[in-house]
């Protein structure tokens, strides 16, 4: 009896089988997810309604304020989003869940490269999240400095006493020892286990994206855990590496310093969430165009380039902090320079639509939906990167509009568009493509809503991290588009809700998958659905891109899968 | 039909194994985990307005010191991967545990003088060289602990028969990793001692 429970505890809980361990981020991200919505909502009734009780909920979360958003809760509400949503929520979706499930099989390997440093990646995320739970119950509540960690706010514990904050410290720490560990295994599996014939220029585009991810991760989160543990020690060993003046107990450090090691990682961290779903983007536009990715060399030497470009531009979040305007040039001609090979692969992306015999399931639509809101992001990020420009929106809604239509909308519609592809493979059963669509529809009506009406108050003049605009004269006006973004966000809340019911229902009721029904040419999908315990009993052996789709010259069906040894006859004829 | 080529057959990225490819990947976060610790070393210290010359407050000799027992464990490391690669199994094990010695002789040493300096009131808190003094030590010194506690996992698994002349690989991935936080004490003995 005992013998059955330990391996029930082994396969499920403790595994080691990166398929898993995919799927316990996948939960995990999901119901981090769901948290940040939440909080999301929580923001955006206080800002539409300020200092109104929440409906339904508000009594229960604020019983001492009779149900209204707290001057105390604010701060810990937009913190607590921030950090979750990018670290515990969008992280392990798209590296955890999306990394772990697609790499070994799409490689053709058993399992990653080190499969007991996987199980132990994905727990020490667990602990972070038992951390970042545990703050919101400590005296004076959860952290509350922002999801950036700001010195002096968060290192001189006169403003924020609580342990609260020092709890988020420690879990983004773990987090990140979490993220590295994962990305150690994405680059070895990557680069070490290719099944024969797979050569790095037969990679699917999403392996790219995974491991130029892993790569950023590798290089910069090391630098931010540097700093957060600095922050711990100013906290609670009475060291002054991040405060000078009145509040440090000698000459004290120096505060900018944090700004410059955190967005050294920060800058990063963006394209280290965007670049899987670039890479998974690119693979779906051309499963579903049922053409080859247009410009697949280009695409990937262009993420090549962006990774190298995204470690020296982190200066373009600090114009306004006081910089040489001489050195801030520099970081906006550099930032600018982005723009280059990402218009590269943008047009790519169209290149491969241009003329396809397009498919419009419900994953395509995702997909669709990330080209379009990252041109969107993409576009408003120039504005930002230039540097007077910048003096004019900066600390407005201007930013959190651009950095929601490239972090939220195109990364959501990524990890949506991941999940609703990938689902028959990993749980064996079909995703309902109605309640898909209308999921779609609906978030992408929402989405565009909320954000862009953002951008528009930020150019207003309208501040970020602001409780209550009805406090100022001048936003008194535009408070009616606070309540329209409100009540936008409420929708797009609700209708997630048809996503977490097509996923559970599918989980359990969903008709059986095959083991390939997007008719996608990669490695994963000559697998059953879901896949084998070891994936694959001999490596598979590659013949071809993982693009071979509408190839003029086979009589059985138009495209070839990696294994089809027609693509060797049809090269030597 | 040029876009499907003839399959080629695959060989690894560098043709090294999975485990020594997987150590330099991690190898390479560390190195950029001691460069926020240092540079930010280097940019406090290049905008305080006072600084402590060498040897004013640090106990340079007795460091120094330090750095010859962690230079001589590096070279103590070598011989166990020579040991076994020559399939020497009882001078794995004598050379591992040497290691494993100096390495504990090293923070023996290195706690000493912690003690010493906070007994002469340079504190974590006392001043911004002390703050820095204490961080990139203090974390220099748990790798040497992991280090030490990875070494004796090795003198087990080595007490167990594991490792011979044609299976040394962990042998070999460790002392990287031990030749890493050598390197790194160097560093740090010359940015905090010696300039």
């Amino acid at each position: 009896m005992s013998e059955q429970r330990t391996s029930f505890i082994r396969k499920y809980i403790f595994s080691t089988s990166h398929k898993v361990i995919a799927i316990q981020y996948l939960i995990t991200g999901l119901v981090f997810l769901a948290m940040g919505g939440v909080m999301a909502l929580l923001i955006r009734w206080q800002l539409a309604y300020p200092w109104q009780p929440v409906p339904l909920i508000g009594k229960l979360l604020f019983p001492g304020s009779g149900g209204a958003v707290t001057p105390e809760a604010y701060p810990v509400l937009f913190t607590m989003h921030g950090g979750i949503m990018v670290f515990f929520a969008l992280t392990p979706i798209l590296l955890g869940a999306m990394g772990n499930y697609t790499i070994p099989l799409e490689v053709g390997a058993r399992d990653m490269a080190f499969p007991r440093l996987n199980m132990l990646s994905y727990w020490f995320l667990f602990l972070g999240s038992v951390l970042l739970i545990a703050s919101f119950f400590v005296p004076e509540g959860a952290a509350g400095f922002g999801w950036t960690v700001y010195a002096p706010l968060s290192s001189s514990t006169a403003v924020l006493p609580g342990w609260g904050q020092d709890l988020f410290i420690l879990g983004l720490a773990l987090d990140a020892v979490s993220i590295l560990m994962g990305g150690l295994n994405y680059i070895t599996t990557i680069m070490q286990l290719r099944a024969p014939g797979l050569t790095l220029r037969r990679l699917p585009l999403t392996l790219w994206g995974l491991f130029y991810s892993a790569v950023l991760n590798t290089l910069w989160l090391p630098i931010v855990v540097a700093a957060l543990f600095m922050v711990l020690c100013d906290r609670r060993l009475g060291t002054a590496f991040f405060v000078a003046g009145p509040l440090a107990p000698h000459e004290g450090g120096q505060v900018l310093l944090y700004q410059h090691l955190f967005w050294g990682f920060g800058h990063p961290e963006v394209y280290i969430l965007i670049f899987p779903v670039w890479g998974l983007v690119g693979d779906l536009l051309s499963v579903f165009s049922r053409k080859p990715a247009f410009g697949y060399k280009a695409t990937v030497l262009s993420m090549l380039v962006i990774t190298i470009l995204s470690g020296i531009v982190w200066g373009h979040h600090m114009f306004t902090s006081g910089m040489n305007p001489l050195v801030g040039k520099a970081f906006m001609f550099l930032t600018i320079t982005v723009s280059v090979p990402t218009a590269i692969f943008f047009l790519n992306w169209l290149g491969t639509l241009w003329r396809g015999a397009i498919r419009l399931t419900v994953p395509m639509l995702f997909t669709l939906g990330v080209v379009f809101v990252f041109a969107i992001g993409g576009l408003t990020g120039l504005f930002n990167a230039l540097q007077t420009f910048d003096v004019y929106i900066h600390d407005t809604y201007f930013v959190v509009g651009h950095f929601h239509y490239t972090l939220a909308a195109s990364v959501l519609f990524g990890a949506f568009a991941f999940i609703y592809f990938w689902f028959p493979k990993i749980f064996g059963r079909q995703m309902n493509a109605r309640l898909g669509r209308l999921h779609f529809w609906l978030s992408f009506v929402f989405l565009n809503a909320v954000f862009s009406v953002m951008m528009f108050l930020g150019l207003h003049g309208h501040m970020r991290r602001i409780a209550d605009a009805t406090a100022y004269e001048f936003l008194k006006p535009v408070q009616h588009w606070n309540v329209f973004i409100g009540w936008a966000a409420l929708g797009l809340g609700l209708s997630q809700l048809l996503f977490f019911i097509n996923f559970l229902y599918s989980l359990f009721k969903g008709a059986p998958a095959p083991a390939n029904p997007w008719e996608a040419g990669s490695l994963a999908w000559t697998v059953s659905s879901p896949p084998p315990e070891h994936n694959y009993e001999t490596p598979p052996r590659v013949w071809c891109g993982p693009h071979e789709y509408g190839v003029p010259s086979l009589t059985n069906g138009d495209w070839l899968s990696q294994t089809d040894p027609q693509a060797a006859k049809l090269a030597r004829s | 039909m040029d876009r499907v080529t003839s399959a080629e057959v695959e060989i690894p990225l560098l043709d090294i194994p999975a485990g020594k490819f997987g150590m330099w990947v991690f190898l390479v976060s560390e190195i950029m985990f001691f460069t926020g610790l240092i540079g930010s070393y280097i940019v406090l210290r290049l905008g305080a307005s006072s600084w402590p010359k060498p040897g004013e407050i640090l106990n340079t000799p007795l460091l120094g010191l330090n750095t010859l027992v962690l230079l001589s464990s590096s070279l103590t490391m070598a011989l166990a991967l020579q040991a076994i690669q020559q399939g020497r199994q009882a001078a794995l094990k004598r050379y591992l545990l040497l290691t494993a010695a100096l390495g504990v002789t090293f923070l023996f040493i290195k706690g000493c003088d912690y003690v010493h300096m906070w007994h002469k009131g340079f504190t974590i808190s006392s001043s911004l060289f002390g703050s820095c003094y204490y961080l990139l030590t203090g974390f220099h010194g748990l790798h040497v602990l992991s280090g030490v506690i990875l070494l004796v996992c090795l003198w087990a698994a080595a007490s167990r028969g594991v490792f011979s002349a044609a299976q040394y690989g962990r042998i070999e991935y460790s002392g990287l990793y031990w030749h890493f936080i050598d390197i790194v004490w160097v560093i740090l003995f010359a940015i905090l001692c010696l300039v």
